[in-house]
């Protein structure tokens, strides 16, 4: 098949009812809480924020520094980035192996005074067609301009859970079917964990434009 | 009922790119199905307000839906009231009167619905109960509106009977999960970019309501539009603006209602006017519940938007003032925290001092306040449109009965 089929994606968002006041909570429930948990607390939150992306990546860096007011953990906690050859799995015990030392080398567990406590939610993804199909890189280049910013979460960062070498849908397509394995490369050599998704929009349209005009 | 027609498509000038394409084809698979809606008024308050526009748009998706809404006797109101009060964390007495007062209303209501939809939500506590009627191939969602954080126990563990009934709940914000075995979902409220109180104004529209209201022209309007309830803070707010007059010119406009048929919004708003006696650079408006295009005039002169509670459900007027541009400081407290983002869409702030700091900050800093007034309406486009809330519905939908 040598067309590209957009496809993008809506989040079902699910509260657990589990909550954490303090450091030592937040480890024991990443212990126990499903993988959509993680996933949603890691990943998700780049569909969440598509036009802003914040402070820290993930939500546990973000509650242990802005909630709890503790920006040693929460630096720590930002180091954490999701990519393709690590499983949700792996991403839990990172969290849980940084936490625990962190705890391990304060004399009190810092807790939430002032802030909210941390809520576990989990997600589940739908994708949907969007019916945008396109056979080339000029008309990949409208397409992308115009898309729903869920498309570009579900052919970047759910695709590299996908793909067994962790790529985006978008390069696996330059490469493969355009045969354009620089472009390929330029997209793949983009960290779109600090980016919103509008950002990484306007940075992958750069690639394309740029190639157009070769 | 005989809704207004709201096209789904008329919305693709303010939704995000693609979003409107989306939502089609999340409708697809669920051409023909039928979706009831009970709540307990069809006019008034936030619930009702969302219905009037979210059925017509289901409906424009092709899903085949119904709104219906419940009769109640005095003491069903003084009781489900009562219900509201507990649930949000008041003391109440509620009686075995009551108690059997709300089950036959809800029984009594229940017999006259044709409970055949494929999907029917139930929303806020008035007819819970009407779950004893859920045929048992049919999914029933209760949709929780107010914040049940901090529930009175007694009356929570009373309508949890019911509520563990149905196949799963909604609520508006993550802290106001439950010990309960059926899933729970996290669904946002929204604001209607094409209503009156949010749809672009021509600037001869802004400035006859601004002259009608002797908003000044020739310094920085600060504004908290709310009802005059003491958990809004506005005399924190007086206390704020105080501190800041001492070193910028501006005024402060306190807009809002509520008061007139609300003894403890009259005493509130009498301590504001008070409060403000002294001070011709504060405007106290206490306006009507219909004043909608007044509100969104208001919103687009002010220069910084305030929503300084201390104690909130959602508070959507944040949204309505993020949606016109300003970057809204506001109370860390309830739905405020998930609408404004730190230094990007505005402020939280934690007490009156970091309030009036934080006005300075973005009235000496007019490029960082333009930065943010846009990063704020951009955030909205994305996350409190009413055409996200559709979204998130669609995909429910699409969860529960596709499965």
């Amino acid at each position: 098949m040598h067309e590209f089929h957009f496809m993008a994606c809506v989040e079902i968002k699910e509260l657990l009812g589990k909550k954490a006041d303090d450091e030592q909570e937040l480890m024991e429930l990443i212990e126990e809480v499903p993988t959509d948990s993680i996933y949603y607390h890691t990943h998700s939150c780049f569909l969440r924020h598509p036009y802003i992306s914040g402070q820290y990546p993930n939500d546990f860096a973000d509650w242990a520094a802005i909630q709890v007011r503790d920006r040693v953990l929460g630096e720590k906690l930002a180091v954490i980035t999701p990519s393709g050859d690590k499983t949700i799995e792996h991403i839990r015990t990172e969290l849980i192996e940084i936490i625990d030392s962190h705890l391990s080398s304060i004399k009190m567990v810092p807790a939430v005074m002032y802030g909210h406590p941390f809520y576990f939610m989990q997600s589940k993804i739908i994708e949907i067609p969007t019916g945008v199909v396109v056979d080339s890189l000029k008309e990949f280049t409208y397409a992308l301009e115009t898309i729903d910013a869920s498309s570009i979460y579900n052919h970047v960062f759910e695709a590299r859970m996908r793909d067994r070498l962790g790529r985006s849908d978008f390069s696996i397509w330059f490469d493969e079917v355009l045969g354009k394995k620089d472009l390929a490369e330029r997209f793949e050599s983009v960290d779109s964990y600090l980016y919103s998704l509008e950002g990484l929009r306007s940075k992958l349209l750069q690639f394309c434009q740029h190639e157009l005009k070769k | 009922m005989n809704s207004k027609i709201v096209k789904v498509d008329s919305y693709r000038e303010v939704a995000p790119p693609g979003a409107i394409n989306v939502l089609h084809h999340l409708s697809e698979p669920l051409q023909g199905k039928s979706l009831l809606h009970i709540n307990s008024t069809r006019f008034g308050g936030g619930v009702a307000e969302m219905l009037q526009r979210l059925v017509p748009m289901f409906k424009d998706m092709g899903i085949n839906t119904n709104w219906e809404v419940m009769e109640g006797t005095p003491l069903f109101y003084q009781t489900t009231k009562s219900f509201h009060n507990a649930l949000q964390g008041q003391p109440q007495i509620v009686s075995d009167e009551m108690y059997n007062e709300y089950i036959k209303v809800n029984r009594e209501n229940a017999r006259n619905i044709a409970f055949d939809a494929d999907l029917t939500i139930i929303h806020d506590p008035q007819p819970a109960a009407f779950v004893y009627r859920k045929p048992r191939k049919a999914k029933w969602l209760w949709r929780c509106h107010i914040d049940i954080s901090r529930p009175q126990r007694k009356v929570w563990n009373f309508l949890k009977e019911y509520i563990s009934k149905y196949d799963g709940t909604i609520f508006s914000l993550p802290d106001f999960a439950q010990k309960l075995a059926i899933p729970q979902f996290l669904i946002y409220p929204s604001i209607d970019p094409l209503s009156e109180k949010n749809r672009e104004l021509t600037q001869k529209e802004i400035d006859e309501i601004t002259m009608r209201y002797k908003i000044p022209q020739d310094k920085p309007v600060i504004l908290q539009v709310s009802r005059f309830d003491r958990f809004k803070d506005p005399s924190g707010v007086i206390e704020a603006y105080k501190i800041v007059k001492k070193y910028n010119n501006c005024c402060l406009v306190l807009a809002g209602g509520g008061a007139t048929d609300d003894p403890e919004g009259l005493q509130v708003l009498h301590q504001v006017r008070e409060a403000a006696s002294h001070d011709n650079d504060i405007i106290i408006l206490d306006l009507p519940p219909d004043a909608n295009i007044e509100i969104n005039a208001l919103q687009r002169t002010a220069t910084v938007v305030l929503q300084k509670s201390t104690k909130e459900g959602f508070g959507l007027t944040v949204a309505e003032a993020m949606w016109k541009g300003k970057p809204v400081i506001g109370g860390a407290v309830g739905g405020i925290t998930v609408q404004i983002i730190y230094g990007q869409t505005g402020f939280t702030v934690n007490s009156i001092e970091g309030c009036a700091f934080r006005i300075r900050y973005l009235l000496n800093n007019p490029e960082i306040l333009a930065e943010m007034g846009n990063n704020a309406r951009e955030y909205t486009r994305c996350n409190f449109l009413i055409t996200r809330h559709l979204s998130d519905y669609l995909a429910l939908m699409n969860a529960i009965l596709n499965k």
